[in-house]
């Protein structure tokens, strides 16, 4: 088989370590090689953070480049969208639709665009959810990375046991529950469908 | 069992394998897991050391006492390690020695991109250089052997992407700690004139022993798939190489980066009608070759700038052009990171850029504060530079300008290496005022304890400095504790130790919001008292922004500190308390 990638992006602060390790620890589970890139430090105080997941049979570079990406799960809005060179023609964007203003737009120096669920749908097959509503719902605002992650589960042919069974070995024990709920929420979410603008 | 580990964790596991039973660190990204990973075997010593240099002399105090040791730093940690670096060079070890660097190609969280393979090169000392987890792993174990068969201290070099890239490792049975007996050897130890002359000669001897050991090891390995294309890599570029070339080229993988195989290469290149040498950052290996007079391509065709990408080497090898992206992203507004919701550090930085001062800064998360809109930050140069180069700015600028001039540093850098900046103040007479942002916390490198902070990297209880007594105790007079968040007492704070025509220190009292017993409640609110002065805004938190002309806070960000409760001039901002 050939190798697979998933880029995982989103605003430092917001989980996608946390979601990466569950993916990890699922790709495992299958008997994938696998490969996972992060970036610690600086960038995670509230800047862009991306992180690169790859399996296959076997995986040689850990970092996704322009155009090799199979899947995109972003975190944000804006994220997404700027993610976008590095989606295969074609790819699966599972979006979050919640934005989060970047320090230029907070202080007026830019805008933050306009009808972006439209413009990821000229160039991607796009699923968009609201993802921290559904993890309000779940029962903290702090769940959005585990309700993307089951937004993603249900794109792949890996058992939803299998995931489940990841996420426990992932997260803490007592939060063990409200994660289950936050996954089951984003594993059943209907696609959102237009523009939010 | 195979395991999914960070490079950095791969590290610390191979130490464990290998019987290391002493680690001692100052933390900085992008190495600073392996230390905090060697912290989840008990059986190991492990300790957060207030800079590179001690931890490395402890680590070879260790070493030479008997039990295998371990020092981790990044790649700027590593000329503040230097000095005792060099001379452990002549030393040797007794039990092994491994000082792990991390260097950070594209400056993803430093200060600058230099290339710690030229301390191998300059300490002669030998240098391994793992491509994934596994290899970190095998490595580490490897380096201690070899650190103890040569009597060596050895560096294991990793790069951000392979420090931070998850990989799957084999994990082993650990070994029996090492623990050699100690033997009282001055000759070997004691390096005045008289020895080291001696010891220099045991180091060139053994430097050739290496390079003898460097063509026949297993580290430094072809792989043949029959190509006229050859590609000489270490590292990461060997991965980026392999994902962009697959069987279409052939592969000299250099496992040891110091000292080289000089035939080993010469023989790859003489087999090969283009041979392309793919480092990150300096032309290390590619001088060599061209000084051994082999024909190989290097930084000709890439970057001295930055990381290299699996794109960028296909299309320079193969000569296809990459394929332009489907879209851009001109004009998208950039992300840079911001200081978190509640940092304490927004209020200092809101009373300086109020003040107007000129802002000595230094390295940590407060390094931000020279991000707008708080545009603070005047300096950075290294850790600890902020206390000496306001100093030094201030004897050159006059007198009138300590009255303007502060320098500002978190409480684990002020021990790390303000404190001796500001020895020097007091000693030569300077004036000016150093601000200690003390947030209870080593906050960039992702939480440690240090020092200041009351406990050990193990969470145990142990002596705290106290940071006022100590600046008095070195012959500042004027100390005062203040709280950043209480945005008045502060700026006073500020104003009346910057009038002050001696040294003066302000201590900057608050935690960091992410620690675990800092809980703010409730959310902050704009009322419709706001007068849309826009003061506010000018504290750059991220839960603040303008919709519709008016600042409103994002209630998925606010995080409660209160901070702009505190900074409104009209009121008009109230906390509000969660249902």
């Amino acid at each position: 088989m050939s190798t697979n990638s998933i880029m995982i992006v989103g605003v430092g602060g917001q989980g996608t370590l946390l979601a990466s390790r569950i993916l990890g620890n699922v790709l495992i589970s299958q008997g994938y090689d696998v490969k996972i890139s992060e970036v610690h430090g600086m960038s995670q105080r509230g800047g862009s953070v991306v992180t690169y997941v790859r399996w296959g049979e076997e995986v040689s570079a850990p970092i996704v480049d322009i155009g090799g990406a199979d899947t995109v799960l972003a975190f944000e809005l804006l994220e997404a969208r700027r993610a976008l060179p590095y989606l295969k023609e074609g790819g699966k964007l599972l979006v979050n639709t919640q934005q989060i203003d970047p320090m230029p737009v907070i202080m007026g120096k830019a805008e933050y665009p306009e009808g972006l669920l439209s413009k990821l749908g000229e160039h991607a097959e796009v699923t968009a959810v609201d993802a921290l509503s559904l993890a309000r719902k779940a029962g903290t605002a702090k769940a959005v990375n585990v309700v993307l992650i089951g937004l993603l589960a249900k794109t792949t042919d890996i058992p939803r046991e299998s995931w489940e069974q990841a996420l426990a070995e992932t997260v803490p024990p007592k939060f063990l529950e409200i994660n289950k709920k936050a996954f089951q929420l984003g594993y059943t979410h209907q696609a959102e469908g237009g523009d939010l603008t | 069992m195979k395991k999914l580990l960070l490079g950095n964790a791969a590290v610390a596991r191979g130490a464990y394998e290998a019987g290391a039973r002493f680690v001692s660190s100052y933390p900085g990204t992008p190495s600073t897991e392996i230390t905090e990973e060697c912290v989840k075997f008990p059986e190991i010593w492990c300790e957060w050391a207030p800079n590179e240099k001690v931890a490395c002399e402890a680590s070879i105090g260790a070493a030479i006492a008997g039990t295998r040791a371990l020092t981790c730093c990044k790649h700027v940690g590593l000329n503040v390690m230097a000095d005792p670096v060099f001379t452990a060079s002549y030393t040797g070890v007794n039990a092994g020695l491994v000082i792990a660097v991390a260097d950070d190609p594209g400056m993803h969280s430093s200060q600058n991109e230099q290339d710690s393979r030229h301390y191998a090169k300059a300490a002669k000392l030998p240098m391994l250089e793992p491509s994934d987890s596994g290899e970190c792993r095998d490595f580490t174990v490897l380096a201690y052997e070899l650190s103890e068969r040569f009597d060596t201290p050895v560096f294991l070099r990793l790069t951000t992407r392979v420090a931070h890239s998850q990989s799957l490792v084999e994990l082993k049975e650990p070994a029996e700690p090492v623990k050699k007996p100690y033997v009282k050897d001055p000759a070997k130890y004691v390096m005045v004139p008289a020895n080291a002359v001696k010891r220099h000669v045991v180091v060139e001897d053994r430097t050739a022993a290496l390079a003898a050991y460097a063509e026949e090891t297993p580290l430094n390995r072809v792989e043949n798939n029959g190509s006229k294309t050859g590609v000489i890599a270490a590292g990461i570029t060997w991965d980026y190489a392999k994902e962009a070339l697959g069987d279409s080229a052939d592969y000299l993988k250099l496992g040891m980066v110091y000292p080289l195989p000089e035939k080993k290469i010469l023989d790859f290149c003489a087999a090969h009608e283009t041979v392309y040498v793919l480092e990150e950052l300096d032309p290390f290996i590619e001088e060599f070759c061209k000084a051994a007079g082999a024909k190989v391509i290097g930084k000709e065709a890439f970057s001295l700038l930055g990381e290299y990408t699996v794109n960028g080497i296909r299309s320079v090898v193969t000569g296809e052009a990459p394929e332009a992206p489907a879209v851009e992203n001109g004009g998208i507004p950039v992300r840079p990171p911001v200081m978190c919701p509640g940092c304490p550090h927004r209020g200092t930085f809101f009373v300086l850029k109020k003040l107007g001062l000129t802002v000595a800064g230094d390295i940590g998360c407060y390094t931000l504060g020279a991000a707008p809109p708080l545009a603070s930050i005047d300096t950075t140069v290294c850790m600890g530079a902020s206390v000496s180069a306001a100093h030094g700015m201030i004897k050159a600028l006059g007198p009138e300008a300590a009255k303007k001039t502060v320098s500002v540093i978190g409480d684990s850098t002020f021990i790390h290496s303000g404190i001796t900046g500001l020895i020097n103040t007091v000693y030569n007479k300077g004036a000016g005022t150093v601000i200690i942002l003390d947030n209870s916390i080593t906050g960039m490198t992702g939480h440690q304890d240090n020092p200041t902070t009351g406990r050990t990297i193990r969470g145990e209880a142990t002596k705290q400095v106290d940071l006022a007594a100590l600046c008095k105790a070195v012959g500042v007079d004027d100390v005062q504790v203040a709280d950043p968040f209480d945005v008045k007492a502060f700026e006073q704070a500020v104003r009346r130790a910057a009038e002050n025509p001696e040294v003066s220190v302000v201590i900057a009292q608050r935690p960091c919001a992410l620690l675990k017993g800092v809980k703010y409640t409730g959310r902050a609110r704009i009322t419709d008292r706001c007068r849309t002065c826009g003061l506010c805004l000018k504290a750059g938190c991220p839960a603040i922004a303008v919709k519709d002309g008016k600042p409103v806070v994002d209630p998925a960000q606010c995080n409660g500190c209160g901070l702009c409760v505190n900074i409104c001039p009209f009121g008009a901002i109230e906390k509000e308390e969660e249902a």
